[in-house]
């Protein structure tokens, strides 16, 4: 029986979710981070996942788990307004705000929070198979 | 007569097994949702199941690791990942349900022979 590794991949893909729950709660943070200088200034951040075949090494036995690779930086424009009154400008009265998207951010987040449930039901339904299997052959 | 165990057992010590192992390749559906590129697996239960009860009959038992398929998605998806997170929940519900019953099987089975033994 493999339930073992089947709670290493659950396992694994509730780390993964957190990092990615972690950057969007960092993303939305900083939305409003403003700073003088192109180089500064906050950008979106975001986790790249990628599955990992190496349960013992086999790829046949069908278990995968999902690891972070990195994460990235937003390479999307950064908004950049004319605000002279700001304390940050720069010489031309610039200010750079990060290029962060508070709505795709929202949507990104509940994905990432409905996959950590299902991850957390599998582990329970795992649970509950295993203990019905040690009272096997009881009463 | 002596009573054979693993005959009397039937067909769901093995189906509990092979229960267990969808298990795990559902769950790593499950886990790679979001992961881009991963295309989510299943096994054909009724033809792996023959395919170790074949292996069992001929005396090559442990030769029945199941055949990995693909799961053919409903819609494409632009990062190329093939896992629909409805059909992934429904597919581990129903899996870990049928452990359930099978285990229930395995169950019966074995008070039947316990009653057996004690004479009853």
């Amino acid at each position: 029986m493999s339930f073992r590794q089947i709670t290493q991949i659950a396992g694994s893909a509730l780390t993964a979710q957190t990092v990615r729950m972690n950057t969007i709660s960092s993303n939305l943070a900083n939305a409003q981070s403003a700073s003088g200088s192109d180089a500064a200034t906050y950008r979106a951040r975001k986790p790249v996942f990628s599955a990992l075949s190496a349960l013992g090494g086999d790829a046949s036995q069908g278990g995968v788990r999902v690891q972070v690779m990195d994460v990235v930086q937003s390479d999307e424009p950064l908004r950049k307004t004319y605000e002279p009154g700001n304390p940050l400008a720069n010489e031309q009265g610039e200010v750079f705000y990060p290029n962060v998207n508070p709505v795709a951010e929202m949507t990104d987040m509940l994905s990432a929070s409905r996959a950590f449930e299902t991850n957390v039901e599998v582990l329970g339904r795992v649970k509950s198979m295993q203990q019905s299997l040690l009272k096997l052959g009881e009463g | 007569m002596g009573i054979q165990f693993d005959k009397a057992m039937g067909v769901h010590a093995e189906t509990l097994r092979l229960r267990a192992d969808r298990t795990k390749i559902l769950a790593s559906n499950l886990a790679n949702e979001s992961t881009p590129g991963y295309q989510a697996r299943d096994i054909d239960f009724g033809a792996s199941l023959r395919q170790s009860a074949d292996g069992a009959a001929t005396g090559l038992l442990d030769s029945a690791a199941p055949d990995l398929l693909y799961r053919v998605p409903n819609h494409a998806t632009q990062d190329g990942n093939t896992v629909e997170l409805g059909v992934e929940q429904a597919e581990f519900s129903q899996n870990s349900s049928d452990f359930q019953a099978s285990l229930a099987f395995l169950n019966m089975n074995i008070k039947g022979l316990a009653k057996a033994i004690a004479g009853q």
